[in-house]
């Protein structure tokens, strides 16, 4: 009844008609993506790698984390040494996942559901590793939502740098509850 | 061109002298300038401390005095904003909407209208400028830090011009001084907060003269200058602009 | 929460006796302006997006029914389990009967001003379940049995060696210890504990998108994230008003709501929550408390388009110096300000009397609500309804009958500086007038202008 109630009562109290603005799309005036994309997550405490197509990945990210034990590489990693991992995921040290594309204005990356396994993967790990194609970075959150706007996932994210709290007197901390570092590895073709 | 001063009431009573500048600066200027007796306040007093329905018959004074002038200059941003936004009287609503279009702030008169391209004044000093909100948001008589529009700013214009008179950037170019009407005494500690930290600014930056566009932000800082006994001097901008003329 | 609160002005004055805190305080606030203007002024665009903004928010209200309505149906068709809340009561009621269900007892909640605004919290607590803040910021101020003092910035009047002392006190850490890389790893060993134990997680809503029925929030934190993906059960706790049409719309949003808030470009995480994970539920509460009301007052319904950046407690130099304590309401500082009152007049008529009207939030506002003119209005809406002391409507009575006619006007102030000059002594009377405890007087000159205008005329 509360339902009823509530669509009543704005019926009633809602303004005159307002048209919907017309969505206006913003060029980015960059045209070097990765440079602004790396400056954006590094202002944000994350960094990224850049490597060409087909080179392995699993060294560079070994030598990332040398103490690394737990780590889920759902790229180059094998499916049973992953299902064993994802038995204990508060204990992962490294989570390696594909992302699906790149923002230079902000250095966001759009994750979904089917990227990350388990939505909580990329919260829950200690350290996150995304990658991503270079030719898929777009310039600013207008072009990111043309291109993956009407995907429509179950669930979805935008990832920017790992875990951070400010909230003791404004000191920045890197790793509040999730990942404490973010490293991105942006493929070239 | 009629032009009618609209002196503030506290001005009028407080400070004469910021009055009488402002008329010699626009006499200068070669103006046909006019201050009718009819006037007394603009009603924002009451109208900021919630009684705005108590201001009919301030407005119709207010119209009474100065319908049929081609422009009504004011030393004042605050109340030239009050009079823009509020004058309203029903039953004489033509009149009120003409003043609430020929009402102006003496700098924007200045700029816009009259456009100044040199003052002759001359004042060799440091000076801070206390941008008033209402002159500069509400009349947007300079761009507010809080947008992203290019620089202007119309007091600013006009002190360029004075001969000799240097002034200074603040860390907070453009923060309240916690005046706010009524809020001064209501909420004295604030307010008196506000004002300390504005003259902590100019301080900082070695200014010993204080200007602005309304004497009203002005009165309230010169107020917590003269208890603490500083080294600071408070003009109305009308006044440094009329230096030496 | 029924009786009168302690008044903003003096709320204030008590918080500036602190004069090294308070300057902390400004200060700080000062900063996050000062990085947000830094990183909007990178977005030439940033004032179109403005407009973008606040007419995507005008349209939406203007057809609220009808996108409550689609939003509610995609959710349905999602999985998600709607229920709609009349008040704060209801909403209560309806996450207790949740929590209820599924005998939950571990609750994790993640940032949500709503639920704040409701006092779930509390509520729960009276039905014997305890709930835990996941931000940091709320987990300190929870943990120090306070509200938070700003919408992003829960405890940021908070200083560090304080929250060493509260986590001494409940997280056992060193005794003295106000290092806040230490403090926050120590809250992240205590809360992962909580989120891998919880069974239910709250968060709240950033934006509810009607064409899809996904609910978008924002942290820095991740701690949205891991409450909701760890637990079985998530429910997200929303107003009426978080709606916007659709998914390309989170553009504007998105490249607003950080820059605004924080000075960031974006927050690490904008999740994007459309259907419970497989195997959990997902609950989403509509929850109205006041906002039909105010979607009905015309003056006020544009309050309605916040989004929450708190950009404007940032700026406000009142807010700066009395911190968010002293507004007594949920939502703190000029935005809080205009929507209190709407849920409780009385309570609440001492709000829009503390701003200077200096403009500021209404420029620094990402959907362009022009909260001084609101604030204007209240005070008008205030007085009419008998919510001011009957001393100062005498007293503006009296100003209403001088002011309207130039010869009492001339007399009166005459006779003012007259007083001033032979009693100089009353106007630096500190108990009758708050004006000199802190402030000289102008010293009365001997004639006004219009008598010296008089006596000159209008020559040269």
């Amino acid at each position: 009844m509360s339902r009823e109630k509530i669509l009543a009562a704005v019926k009633q109290n809602k303004p005159a008609p307002v048209p919907l603005p017309e969505m206006l799309s913003f060029a980015y005036p960059v045209t070097d993506l990765t440079a602004a994309f790396t400056a954006a997550i590094t202002k944000a405490g994350g960094a990224t790698n850049i490597v060409k197509k087909g080179q392995p990945l699993t060294p560079a990210i070994k030598a990332l984390f040398p103490d690394a034990q737990r780590i889920a590489d759902f790229i180059e990693g094998d499916t049973t040494t992953n299902a064993a991992l994802l038995q204990q995921p508060a204990l992962l040290d490294v989570v390696v996942l594909k992302g699906q594309l790149g923002v230079a204005e902000n250095g966001a990356i759009w994750v979904t559901d089917k990227d990350c396994v388990e939505r909580v993967l990329p919260f829950i790990t200690q350290h996150l590793v995304l990658v991503i194609d270079q030719p898929t970075l777009v310039g600013n959150m207008h072009q990111a939502y043309a291109v993956m706007g009407q995907q429509n996932p179950d669930y979805g994210v935008f990832i920017a740098g790992p875990s951070k709290t400010a909230d003791i007197e404004q000191s920045l901390v890197i790793g509040a509850h999730g990942p404490r570092s973010m490293q991105v590895f942006i493929v070239e073709p | 061109m009629r032009v009618a001063l609209f002196i503030p009431c506290y001005v009028d009573q407080f400070y004469p002298q910021v009055a009488i500048a402002t008329l010699k600066l626009l006499q200068h200027l070669g103006l046909e300038v006019h201050y009718p007796m009819q006037q007394t306040c603009c009603g924002q007093p009451m109208a900021n401390g919630g009684f705005e329905h108590l201001t009919h018959s301030c407005n119709s004074n207010f119209i009474k005095a100065f319908d049929g002038y081609d422009y009504i200059v004011s030393p004042s941003g605050s109340c030239v904003l009050h009079v823009k936004d509020h004058l309203h009287d029903h039953q004489q609503e033509t009149k009120a909407t003409q003043i609430r279009q020929r009402v102006y702030e003496l700098c924007e008169f200045l700029t816009d209208i009259v456009q100044v391209q040199s003052i002759k004044a001359s004042f060799p000093k440091k000076v801070a400028l206390h941008q008033g909100c209402h002159g500069q948001r509400g009349l947007k008589l300079a761009a507010s830090t809080e947008t992203v529009v290019p620089w202007f700013s119309k007091p600013v214009q006009l002190l360029k011009m004075v001969e000799g008179l240097e002034l200074v950037d603040l860390d907070r170019p453009d923060e309240c001084c916690g005046f706010g009407g009524t809020f001064c005494v209501t909420e004295e500690a604030v307010s008196s907060a506000m004002g300390l930290s504005r003259i902590a600014d100019y301080a900082k930056h070695d200014a010993h003269v204080v200007t602005g566009t309304d004497m009203s932000c002005l009165m309230h800082q010169e107020g917590l200058i003269k208890r603490r006994k500083l080294n600071m001097q408070i003009l109305h901008i009308s006044e440094v602009l009329a230096a030496g003329l | 929460m029924h009786t009168k609160p302690i008044p903003h002005a003096e709320a204030a004055s008590a918080f500036l006796e602190n004069k090294e805190r308070v300057q902390w305080h400004d200060e700080t606030l000062w900063f996050v302006r000062y990085k947000r203007d830094k990183i909007v002024n990178e977005i030439p665009e940033w004032e179109q997006l403005r407009d973008l903004a606040s007419q995507i928010k005008d349209h939406t209200l203007s057809q609220l029914d009808q996108y409550l309505g689609q939003f509610e149906a995609a959710a349905i068709a999602n999985g998600v389990t709607v229920h709609w809340a009349a008040d704060a009561a209801d909403h209560n009621r309806i996450v207790h009967s949740i929590l209820a269900k599924h005998k939950a007892q571990k609750i994790v909640k993640s940032k949500s001003m709503l639920t704040e605004e409701c006092h779930l919290n509390e509520y729960l607590e009276t039905q014997g379940i305890e709930v835990v803040d996941t931000d940091l910021g709320e987990r300190i101020v929870q943990l120090n049995k306070e509200m938070p003092s700003h919408i992003v910035l829960p405890a940021i009047h908070i200083k560090k060696e304080e929250v060493g002392e509260i986590f001494h006190q409940h997280l056992g850490t060193e005794k003295g210890a106000s290092d806040p890389l230490y403090l926050a790893l120590a809250a992240r060993e205590h809360l992962r504990q909580k989120f891998l134990a919880a069974d239910i997680a709250i968060t709240g809503v950033n934006f509810a998108v009607a064409e899809t029925g996904a609910i978008v929030v924002c942290t820095n934190e991740g701690n949205a994230d891991l409450g909701a993906h760890l637990a079985k059960v998530h429910i997200a706790c929303m107003g009426i008003e978080k709606l916007i049409p659709r998914t390309e719309h989170l553009s504007v949003f998105l490249r607003m709501l950080a820059r605004n808030a924080t000075g960031q470009n974006i927050t690490a995480y904008s999740s994007h929550f459309r259907k419970p994970q497989p195997g959990s539920e997902m609950h989403i509460v509509i929850v109205d408390n006041g906002r039909t009301t105010q979607l009905g007052r015309e003056a006020f319904r544009n309050s309605l388009k916040c989004i929450r950046c708190g950009a404007c407690l940032n700026t406000c130099p009142v807010y700066r110096r009395s911190g968010g304590h002293s507004y007594h309401n949920a939502t703190a500082g000029p935005i809080g300000a205009i929507l209190a009152p709407n849920l409780d007049m009385r309570k609440n008529a001492d709000l829009p009397f503390a701003s200077t009207l200096c403009g500021s939030c209404t420029d620094v506002c990402p959907v362009k609500i022009d909260i001084h003119n609101q604030l204007y209005q209240w005070r008008q809406v205030l007085t009419q309804e008998g919510h001011v002391p009957a001393a100062k409507a005498a007293g503006m009575k009296v100003m209403a009958g001088v002011l309207a006619s130039p010869a009492r006007y001339s007399f009166a102030g005459k006779w003012a500086r007259k007083l001033l000059r032979w009693f100089p002594s009353l106007a630096l009377n500190k108990t009758f007038n708050p004006w000199a405890k802190q402030r000289d007087l102008p010293a009365p000159p001997k004639e006004s202008f219009r008598e010296w205008y008089q006596k000159n005329g209008g020559s040269k």
